[in-house]
């Protein structure tokens, strides 16, 4: 089942899919190393809702969720 | 036999040293050169240089501790800083400081680097947190697969400094047979040797490796794109690149960029499962049950709330004292010095100008110093990042970034260091519209200025809500012209918010001492000799023309008042008592003095007491019994010598009467006088007149110095904590009304933040420019709200 990062919730985890689309945001989630076959996992959201810690390749990265609706998820 | 010479021969290496933000690159670098380095800038751009040296062995090296990325693409200033500078400079060695615990990633930017063809080593730092993550490193596969020398260190503890040192130089002249390069697959290597070929043939050699400027072509890397265009042929052969990456998109069904982005990383990824043993879990590590707290939903913003007041207190609060002490040293530094000299023009110079104006700046170092104490304290632990996840949505909806918070809280005691803290915003853009909109954030040298006026025009039960409708009217103007410069000025792609969380970990005091050290010291320098400047403009303004013509002979006044006094003294005192002078009558004359020096002492004790001070009525107290005493004791000449008394005070209070009419009329002619009026017509829709236009001109160089000039103007003397008599004065000037007074505090709230302010801009932003707009800026947006506020008042017939 493929669902968006922005869509998953505290605790769970699936592999990157595939990055949408082109540009900053995108060049830098791979900069950051959130490529294709990477394990990702939803730690947690601020207390406002927004952005959201996740964790990947052993380290922790906070993103915006609408950042986060460019990484489609494998979920397991 | 060697001959014994006094001086080795050092061999210079050039060393620079890359890797991600919060890979202890910084430590390392610190450990190498402890304080034998240097900040500086990139010229042109608002990246930090910093760069030291180390002796070791025969060499001595000189170290580039480039700023800290996570790839080298355009996307940043510090991205392509850092490139340029391993290209242009050719380092002979490139050390990669890498986060072992966090190595897949780290080692996206170590083949990137490796890709400018440069000698290249890889540091592994952070070991100890590798190993209690039960990660095991065969650090052999990565240096034979990589064909690079390789380290350990922890650079937190200072270890493997000197291994560290014997690998950068046998990376520097280790010679590579062939040049690092990964394989993109047939159809990418295909298209670089292509275009490496025509590139080839350009007759002006561009220094960057071939086969690395094929591949940016490729992935449409705009800087490249332009410095290909920019020789002969090559133009033809960017047109040729974008044809190539069209087919390749086509090919690939996906953009280049990302397909080269995507098998560096399958090489990484290859790379890592191959060189380390033990996966890092999902497990929770430390970091994590630190944050369970620290962002917990609940806890998050009061805990974020709790730790900007203790940092807020330490700044302003606690370093109130070292301030205040500090500008107390530098006054009497300056008295030391004017004793020295002339009364006359070249000692006011002395004393006003340049003591007056450099004390204003140095008494902010203690500030600037527990600043950057707090910060580098935040920023090294890892809580900044924390803070900023937590405010980003507020942030956000403003038009600012998450670690907008911390500079803009700051601002409310002082600008200086609120600009200063911007440094901690990434990016440009962000940190350019926090500076501008920073000044908005009423700082605490205002709050005299409305403190006076609020106590002169509004009475103490809504005083409250005047001071903080102020303060309000600020946040809310920072609000709007935040989101004013995000849409107008600073259009463009949405910077992104994807940040790395670091793991927290013991700060070392090394650093955080370095770290405060340096931008002190910068801000000393840089700052201080503009403020010098514009002091003594300042003072030239406000004390010349110097012969002034006055309007009462004032010098006659004092003669009269002297006479008068050697008159009375000789009928009422002398004479009764048949002595030529007062020191013929030496128990008279005793008594005297001490009743002279009981009032000295009363004077002094209580010159910065509020009148309703308890203090000041204990100590009028005392003064009454001791003069009490004194009558007992000498009660024969107690009452001449009280009369006496009496006479020399009436003579000292015409005296200094006289001399504040004078520096009234003196400032009235000055030039800065002469300026006021000149803009009265610019006032005047405003309701000012000259005298206010005056004090915000003298404003300019320090706000603090609008209430001292405002006394000055109302010939009320020195202004200290004692401001009745100016708040007399003031509401006892018909040009004055409680509408005037808010319109007034409206200026200045928005208006030109003060010279220090404007200096720490230039410096920041490394440009006059925005110095420049942020002054013009906030001072039309000034006079816009004065005006508004003031003829809204008018026809709403408001406080008039």
């Amino acid at each position: 089942m493929f669902k968006l990062l922005s869509q998953l919730t505290s605790g769970q985890q699936g592999m990157v899919s595939k990055i949408i689309g082109s540009g900053v945001i995108q060049r830098r989630l791979l900069d950051m190393g959130i490529t294709p076959g990477t394990v990702i996992r939803i730690e947690k959201f601020a207390p406002l809702g927004d952005p959201m810690e996740v964790k990947a390749k052993g380290f922790n990265l906070s993103l915006r969720k609408n950042e986060a609706k460019n990484i489609e998820i494998e979920m397991a | 036999m060697e001959l014994m010479s006094k001086e080795r021969e050092y061999k210079s290496l050039h060393i620079a040293l890359a890797g991600n933000p919060n890979s202890g690159k910084t430590t390392i670098f610190n450990n190498l050169t402890g304080s034998r380095q240097h900040v500086g800038n990139y010229s042109g751009v608002t990246v930090e240089k910093k760069e030291g040296y180390c002796k070791f062995q025969q060499y001595e090296l000189l170290l580039v501790d480039l700023p800290g990325t996570y790839s080298l693409t355009t996307y940043s200033p510090e991205e392509v800083v850092a490139r340029n500078f391993i290209v242009q400079e050719q380092p002979d060695v490139v050390v990669n400081v890498v986060d072992a615990s966090n190595l897949e990633r780290n080692l996206y930017l170590a083949v990137q680097l490796l890709e400018l063809e440069r000698p290249f080593m890889l540091a592994l730092n952070m070991i100890d947190v590798a190993e209690s993550r039960q990660l095991i490193i065969h650090d052999e596969i990565l240096s034979e697969q990589l064909a690079v020398p390789v380290a350990r260190t922890i650079g937190s503890h200072n270890e493997g400094t000197d291994s560290l040192l014997v690998a950068i130089v046998k990376a520097a002249y280790q010679k590579r047979a062939v040049p690092f390069a990964i394989d993109y697959g047939p159809d990418i290597e295909a298209d670089i040797q292509q275009l490496a070929n025509r590139l080839a043939a350009v007759p002006q050699p561009l220094q960057y490796p071939l086969r690395w400027l094929a591949m940016k072509l490729l992935e449409n890397d705009q800087d490249i794109i332009d410095r290909v265009r920019g020789v002969a042929g090559g133009s033809e052969i960017v047109q040729y690149s974008i044809t190539l990456r069209e087919k390749l998109q086509n090919k690939l069904g996906e953009d280049p960029e990302m397909a080269l982005a995507g098998l560096r990383y399958k090489f990484v990824g290859a790379l890592y499962r191959q060189a380390v043993e033990g996966r890092p879990d999902h497990e929770l590590t430390i970091s994590d049950k630190i944050d369970k707290v620290l962002t917990n939903r609940v806890l998050g913003i009061p805990i974020f709330l709790g730790l900007m007041w203790m940092v807020f207190t330490l700044v302003f609060t606690v370093g109130k004292y070292p301030q205040d002490w500090l500008a107390q040293a530098i006054k009497v530094a300056g008295q030391l010095v004017g004793q020295q000299l002339p009364a006359g023009d070249l000692k006011s110079l002395v004393v006003d100008g340049i003591f007056g104006g450099v004390g204003s700046v140095v008494s902010f170092l203690p500030l600037i110093l527990f600043l950057f104490f707090a910060i580098s304290l935040l920023e090294d632990t890892g809580y900044m990042a924390r803070a900023a996840f937590v405010m980003d949505r507020i942030m956000r909806q403003v038009g600012l970034h998450g670690k907008s918070f911390i500079p803009l809280l700051l601002g409310f005691g002082c600008g200086v260091p609120a600009i200063m803290g911007t440094r901690t915003l990434e990016n440009p853009r962000d940190r350019l519209v926090t500076i501008l909109v920073s000044p908005l954030m009423s700082c605490s040298a205002r709050l005299p200025i409305y403190s006076v006026l609020i106590g002169a025009f509004f009475s103490s039960d809504i005083a409250g809500n005047v001071l903080f409708s102020l303060y309000l009217l600020g946040v809310i103007l920072a609000i709007i012209m935040a989101r004013v410069f995000r849409s107008v000025l600073f259009r463009g792609a949405t910077e992104p918010f994807i940040m790395e969380l670091p793991p927290y970990h013991w700060p070392t005091l090394n650093s955080v001492v370095i770290h405060m050290w340096e931008r002190s010291y910068l801000y000393l320098k840089k700052a201080g000799t503009i403020i010098l400047a514009v002091a003594i403009l300042m003072w030239f303004l406000t004390n010349f023309p110097s012969a002034v013509p006055y309007s009462r002979d004032y010098d006659a006044v004092i003669n009269q008042a002297e006479v008068e006094f050697t008159q009375q003294v000789e009928e009422d005192i002398n004479q009764p008592l048949a002595i030529a002078a007062i020191d013929d009558n030496a128990a008279l004359k005793a008594t005297i003095d001490k009743l002279l020096a009981v009032n000295e002492q009363f004077k002094q004790a209580t010159a910065d007491l509020e009148d309703d001070d308890p203090e000041l009525a204990a100590l009028s107290e005392k003064k009454a019994k001791t003069v009490q005493a004194l009558h007992a004791e000498n009660a024969a000449s107690f009452a001449m010598a009280a009369y006496y008394v009496e006479l020399q005070a009436d003579l000292d209070d015409v005296k200094a009467d006289v001399a504040k009419a004078k520096a009234a009329e003196k400032i009235n002619q000055s030039y800065a006088g002469t300026i006021g009026k000149f803009l009265a017509p610019l006032g005047r829709p405003l309701g000012f007149d000259w005298k206010m236009n005056v004090a915000l001109i003298a404003g300019f160089s320090a706000k603090e110095v609008v209430v001292g000039t405002l006394g000055t103007i109302y010939s009320v003397g020195e202004v200290g904590a004692k401001t009745v008599p100016l708040q007399m004065a003031l509401a006892a000037d018909p040009a004055f009304n409680p509408l005037i007074a808010y319109t007034f505090m409206v200026f200045c709230l928005v208006y030109s933040p003060c010279l220090a302010a404007l200096a720490t801009i230039k410096r920041e932003t490394n440009s006059w420019k925005w110095a420049f707009f942020a002054a013009a800026y906030t001072t039309g947006l000034a006079w816009i709200m004065a005006f508004i506020v003031y003829q809204g008042g008018l026809l709403l017939g408001i406080g008039v």
